[in-house]
């Protein structure tokens, strides 16, 4: 028993001082696997449609398409525009996340044809009164991050790594995410997000994966769930391109205002 | 060769190809009431109701390279026959390249930042009898070239036609010191309406900076207003030739917005500078509070005084924005603009919320407190307080 205890220990030694890892470090290594996995999609768009949910099952629908370009070396564009609920329609809006400096962001007004640029700080609010904020739907880099493995856990008999995110930028609704990450697709299934007051506020969970250009997986269907309003989010995506040639020419202020 | 032909017509078609789909707009159903008793004969009392209608048709093929728009609107009023109108609000095709854009037709474009008054503002004719805040505008015909690049966008605009600014009617209210503005109106320039105007501007956004200069050379929007000499009481819009400097500028850092628009407009008759300082502070909701709160400030300024025909030229809006971020949209903005050297304030309510999927409930009222006849724009308006709600459907 004793000997057997000892040979565990030892072998546990040995483990950690090979990888000489910390927990932080592991996690920071995942979520940088992670980010390589994901890298050279170049562009995407799809259609977005939301449902939300109050406590009593009412439902409300928004429908959306948006475009995205990856940014190599900073964080990536992105392009909204709202075909739903009807009052919004033609209502733009245009994101650049940076890894290291604030986010810039513009709306666009169609009945008024203003480009408002907004301040981003508003990263916890609602994203179009659902359960979404804006920081959950925003570009994930993997500067904007502090990280920790806690440990592997299966998932819907999924394996996964389990790890802790703290955000360093500022704004943010939360003082830290839990994730699964999917060791096979190295794609978050689950997240656990806890409020200011570290409790647990919402949780998301991701399904429908498919992978495109035999590369890249996007979960086609993420339901958040808010404990404390009982309130819920769904959004699905559908007819997702990959790499149609966008530019940044279609992520400037003049093409937010072309697009309907 | 007959296939051949009609595959080339069916190619040019193409970009026409009819679609619902591509169909949206609203009617509006407009409720007003007028609080107190009007101060000029003829003028309606108590309530008003209005219609109107403004479907959109959009249609962009190529990628979103190409887009088509037409966008007519019609008004019916019951009071006030200034205020029932037809207009072609936007009738235009534009095509993008990398490099540019070319935008041709009948457009509407905004310049600016500021949030209680629009000075650099400058293309498009007010529809004053719609709105007395001067937001609603009549479409203006362009050629708009837009050169695309490192150095930001330059916007060139050859503007061949002239809109003529709506007043209230003889029997509308807040039609303010002139009981009957003509529809003939009288033009600096002997090509009357049909005087060219030229205007450009460069914009960019340069890290937290987002920065507009520009030039407009022709037929003022704002006309100058003279009484008839001889006969009744008819007043006739002038509209000068002018030359106008502006520079808009927002910083927007953290959770302000930080603000400017500047202008300097030189005529034969006069020559003035006029500004608007402000800054915005907002409060961002989160998963437990949801709404966002925000507080904006501003200066309005105009270097000519008491002889400037804005009532804007010493004074300061404070205003309180609320957006619940709620699954109806719910936002309100209440506040106010108040003179710094008269007894003169103008407080404003704008609320609207979403009712089922495609309804929409606006509340807007206005009380003019003026009690100087210096003022005399504002003191001209000052029994027309009222009350508006909006039902509007959208599809």
């Amino acid at each position: 028993m004793t000997k057997r205890i000892f040979i565990l220990l030892l072998s546990t030694l040995i483990w950690n001082t090979a990888l000489a890892q910390t927990p932080e470090e592991k996690g920071l290594a995942i979520a940088v696997e992670a980010d390589k996995r994901d890298t050279g999609w170049k562009d995407s768009s799809s259609e977005m449609f939301m449902t939300l949910r109050n406590s009593q099952g009412q439902e409300s629908k928004r429908r959306m398409r948006t475009k995205a370009l990856e940014v190599i070396g900073d964080g990536d564009k992105s392009l909204t525009i709202f075909d739903q609920p009807r009052d919004v329609k033609g209502t733009a809006f245009l994101s650049f996340t940076h890894s290291k400096k604030p986010d810039d962001q513009w709306l666009y007004l169609p009945a008024l044809k203003r480009v408002k640029r907004i301040s981003s700080a508003n990263k916890s609010g609602p994203f179009m009164g659902s359960e979404f904020a804006y920081e959950d739907i925003s570009s994930q880099e993997v500067d904007k991050y502090t990280y920790k493995y806690l440990r592997d856990e299966k998932l819907e008999g999924k394996d996964c790594f389990v790890i802790e995110r703290k955000p360093t930028y500022e704004y943010s609704g939360y003082t830290r995410m839990v994730s699964w990450v999917d060791k096979n697709m190295y794609q978050a299934r689950k997240v656990e997000f806890y409020d200011r007051k570290n409790s647990l506020i919402k949780t998301l969970s991701m399904s429908k994966f498919k992978q495109y250009k035999g590369k890249f997986w996007r979960a086609l269907q993420m339901d958040m769930m808010n404990h404390q309003t009982k309130k819920s989010t769904t959004l699905e995506w559908k007819d997702y391109k990959f790499q149609s040639g966008l530019k940044s020419r279609d992520f400037d202020k003049n093409a937010l205002k072309r697009l309907r | 060769m007959f296939y051949k032909k009609s595959f080339i017509f069916l190619l040019l078609i193409t970009p026409l190809q009819f679609s619902w789909a591509e169909w949206s707009g609203s009617v509006s159903l407009e409720y007003r009431h007028f609080t107190e008793e009007p101060l000029y004969p003829n003028q309606h009392d108590g309530a008003n109701s209005s219609i109107a209608f403004q479907p959109e048709y959009n249609h962009s093929w190529n990628n979103g390279r190409q887009l088509f728009s037409f966008i007519p609107y019609v008004r019916e009023d019951e009071n006030d026959e200034e205020r029932s109108q037809a207009d072609i609000r936007e009738l235009s095709w534009l095509t993008a390249s990398e490099n540019w854009e070319l935008r041709l037709g009948i457009r509407k474009v905004f310049w600016g930042v500021t949030e209680s008054q629009h000075l650099v503002d400058i293309i498009n004719q007010s529809d004053l009898a719609a709105n007395i805040d001067g937001e609603d505008k009549f479409g203006q015909p362009m050629i708009n070239l837009a050169l695309i690049g490192d150095y930001g966008t330059l916007d060139l605009f050859v503007l061949p036609y002239f809109r003529e600014r709506s007043f209230p009617g003889e029997e509308g209210r807040l039609r303010g010191l002139y009981p009957d503005v003509t529809r003939d109106a009288i033009y600096q320039s002997d090509d009357e309406e049909k005087h060219i105007d030229y205007a450009a501007r460069w914009s960019k956004s340069i890290d937290v900076w987002d920065i507009g200069l520009s030039y407009f050379n022709g037929t003022s929007r704002d006309p100058i207003i003279n009484p008839l000499m001889d006969g009744p009481p008819i007043f006739v819009p002038y509209y000068a030739l002018i030359q106008q400097l502006g520079l808009d500028l927002q910083a927007t850092v953290d959770s302000w917005l930080w603000k400017l628009e500047y202008i300097n407009r030189d005529s034969d008759f006069e020559s003035y500078n006029a500004a608007t300082l402000g800054l915005e502070y907002t409060w961002f909701g989160n998963a437990e509070s949801p709404s966002d709160l925000g507080l904006v400030l501003e200066y309005l300024y105009d270097d000519r005084g008491d002889s400037a025909a804005t009532p804007f030229e010493n004074d300061i809006f404070l205003g309180l924005r609320v957006a619940l971020n709620d699954t109806q949209s719910t936002d309100a903005l209440i506040g106010f603009i108040k003179d710094l050297d008269k007894d003169t304030t103008i407080y404003s309510i704008e609320a609207s919320r979403r009712v089922g999927e495609s309804w929409k409930l606006s509340l807007e009222a206005r009380i003019y407190e003026s009690n100087d006849a210096t003022d005399a724009n504002l003191y001209a308006i000052r029994d027309d307080d009222y009350v508006q709600m909006e039902l509007s459907y959208y599809f």
